[in-house]
């Protein structure tokens, strides 16, 4: 297989002072971090740590309350067609009326094709993932007599569709049976082969360490990122992963409780001068 | 006598207004397939109820009811209604069913209101409060149905436009404003069109039932269908056919309501699927069920059956009921009936209330006896379980085994003589 060169040197991800809340109370603190093309990198951290809130911020699906993102150096609304996303699972009704084809054929979706009908090629490639999931005899199926495993490489098939460059998956691992997991991680792995970039929110740190490259460890704050020797040690760990911030969560309660704002307004737009103050 | 009672067929109004509450309906289904899988009945039923003020106030303004003038002020209050909930849910603390109920019945309230003054100060056309609450379907003009039909047919056709749009809003809606589809536009329209969908349909069956209109057909069709195309199919095809067969009935007697009528006929018709829809509905199930009940009884009788020739060293000797009774402790009443059919099969042979396998009961005897000991087998290796702790477990799972299953465990247990109570495996003889 030949290794496609993405022509693209700078950081696929940049995350950037990113501060982010959830009803009102803030699960993210200023977090901070780069990387690099053609890897699998993990975000790990406990429960609760902010990993699927920092995912939603790179999608766009929640508003940030201070910094921001680029993807491949650009807004995401400029490279939409080369990120990919796949939520949680457990995210929507696997009881809909769709069957598991239309469901891969989601990730053909356009917004330039909107009211229009997928082409032959759109079809192609939905019948190519499909099979590298080993999904295509299922095709037919209603997705809700798919078993857990199924359903997940379901939505990795529609991931696989988009044909993206950069791919944002949450949890693809959770209630997974052993078969499924390894054809995830052999697809990954094939995608990471061929210059693309993979970023995976994990909470498992026993699996975390063999199946990544890189990790971002967070708790509420950024504690690590980079390759895997450098994050997985025994400090880091300890903090991510130790000691509660009392301090930090009692803030929290405070700001989610009351009706402080996250942050001050105008905070935003000097926020470099006053670094540069500091 | 056969013409006195059937001249009210060839009424040329009949099949105007069958016609016009046609299109209603199936408008009303087909966008209501949609508020039915994002789970937003009470939504709907609320944005009914909430039209009745925008539609007093447009009468009030216009003095007649034009039914230009009535679908916007109905189109205004729904949206009201909508946006109010919205507001509710997402800026205070009360609950979703909450927002939901107050607004509702805010609106209403404020609708009665105002019907209430139109009906007591309106001069000249006067129109009734029934009209509003539950419908009007026989007393439009063939240039409001016009109108009205024309409305639907738009609404039917943005629908199969955006078909494609709506089923992943529906289904994912973080994937479409993942993959930058316009979520807010579509979500949008499809309320528009919901609203309008519920302010056409109030002209038929009236405020108070119009949920009905918008629900029912789509929750019934799902108990016919996995895919989204054929289940709104099968809702227009419900809703349609209740329309038509709603309005015969109302015109077959003198001052009968049509609105009502519809939606008796689709009730019924929800009702009976939800009972009869093949597969999945409740007598499939109870079906099922019995029959699953009868298999495990059988399967028991004729294993009954194998331990007693097994002990007494004899496969093929007659044995009488009270010999299986020493076996195996069964339900009162349930061996006769399990008897019957294991003759009717051709798996015993009778002789004189005594009972002998047939060659293909003896087959089938061993195979549950089989499948029964295979598990045990892999309970004990597998899952580490004590051969006293296993029979229990092993019960039932005999009757569930497939075919492909038990190739599976031949095939890792390596074919075992023996079970870890050392009885023999049967094989085929």
């Amino acid at each position: 297989m030949s290794v496609v060169n993405q022509g693209y040197k700078g950081a696929v991800l940049e995350v950037h002072n990113l501060s982010s809340s959830y009803n009102r109370k803030p699960v993210l603190w200023d977090i901070d971090f780069r990387l690099e093309a053609a890897q699998l990198v993990g975000i790990v951290g406990p429960n609760g740590s902010g990993k699927t809130t920092l995912l939603r911020n790179i999608m766009g699906l929640m508003e940030a309350d201070s910094g921001y993102v680029r993807l491949f150096g650009k807004n995401l609304n400029e490279v939409r067609e080369k990120v990919s996303y796949v939520p949680q699972r457990e995210s929507v009704d696997w009881q809909f009326p769709v069957s598991v084809r239309e469901v891969v054929e989601m990730g053909r979706y356009r917004p330039k094709n909107l009211m229009k009908r997928l082409g032959a090629q759109d079809h192609d490639l939905v019948d190519q993932a499909l099979e590298k999931v080993g999904m295509l005899e299922y095709a037919q199926r209603q997705i809700g007599q798919l078993s857990g495993g199924q359903q997940q490489r379901v939505f990795l098939a529609r991931a696989l569709a988009q044909n993206a460059d950069l791919y944002l998956m949450d949890e693809p691992f959770v209630g997974v049976d052993a078969a499924t997991e390894d054809a995830i991680l052999k697809v990954l792995s094939d995608l990471r082969d061929q210059g693309k970039t993979v970023v995976i929110v994990h909470h498992d740190l026993q699996t975390a360490y063999q199946y990544f490259d890189s990790m971002v460890l967070l708790n509420t704050r950024l504690v690590a990122y980079g390759p895997r020797d450098k994050v997985f040690t025994r400090d880091y760990l300890q903090e991510a992963y130790g000691g509660r911030l009392t301090v930090l969560s009692k803030l929290s309660q405070v700001i989610a409780s009351s009706e402080f704002p996250v942050r001050e307004k105008g905070f935003k737009e000097k926020s470099g001068l006053g670094d540069a103050a500091d | 006598m056969l013409q006195i009672s059937n001249w009210w067929i060839y009424d040329s109004s009949l099949w105007l207004v069958a016609g016009g509450t046609f299109l209603l309906s199936v408008s009303a289904a087909v966008v209501g397939g949609f508020t039915f899988l994002q789970k937003r009945s009470l939504v709907g039923d609320a944005v009914a109820h909430s039209i009745l003020p925008g539609v007093a106030i447009a009468f009030l303004f216009s003095g007649e009811k034009d039914p230009w003038w009535l679908m916007l002020g109905a189109l205004i209050s729904g949206w009201l209604s909508l946006i109010l909930m919205d507001y509710l849910n997402k800026r205070t603390k009360l609950s979703n069913d909450t927002a939901i109920a107050s607004v509702l019945s805010v609106f209403f309230g404020v609708g009665i209101l105002l019907l209430t003054y139109i009906q007591q100060s309106a001069s000249g056309e006067q129109s009734g409060l029934d009209d509003f609450l539950f419908g009007q379907a026989a007393a439009m003009r063939s240039h409001d149905l016009y109108i009205y039909g024309g409305l639907a047919l738009v609404l039917i056709a943005a629908t199969i436009a955006f078909y494609k749009e709506f089923k992943l809003l529906s289904f994912n809606p973080e994937f479409a404003q993942s993959i930058g589809l316009p979520v807010n536009f579509l979500r949008i329209l499809l309320n528009s069109l919901m609203v309008l969908a519920i302010a056409l349909g109030i002209q038929a069956v009236g405020v108070v039932l119009m949920a009905a209109l918008l629900i029912t057909p789509a929750a019934a069709a799902r108990n016919y269908s996995d895919g989204l195309r054929a289940m709104l199919w099968i809702s227009a095809l419900i809703a349609g056919f209740s329309a038509i067969t709603g309005t015969l009935i109302s015109f077959s007697a003198p001052s009968m309501p049509t609105g009502p009528w519809i939606v008796v006929c689709l009730s019924i018709i929800a009702l009976l699927s939800l009972f009869l829809a093949p597969g999945k509905g409740m007598l499939a199930r109870m079906l099922m069920q019995r029959k699953h009940q009868r298999k495990i009884t059988d399967e028991n009788v004729l294993k009954a059956f194998y331990h007693l020739g097994e002990r007494q060293g004899n496969l093929a000797a007659w044995y009488g009921l009270k010999d299986l009774e020493a076996v195996r402790d069964f339900e009162a009443g349930v061996i006769p009936k399990a008897i019957r059919r294991l003759l009717r099969k051709g798996h015993l042979l009778r002789q004189s209330e005594r009972y002998q396998f047939s060659r293909a009961g003896l087959d089938e005897a061993r195979r549950i006896v089989r499948l029964h000991r295979l598990w045990e087998m892999y309970l004990n290796q597998r899952l580490r379980l004590k051969a006293d702790h296993i029979h229990p477990n092993a019960e039932t799972m005999e009757h569930i085994i497939s075919p492909e299953i038990e190739a599976q465990l031949l095939e890792e247990l390596d074919y075992p003589e023996r079970d870890p109570h050392q009885s023999p495996i049967p094989y085929r003889s």
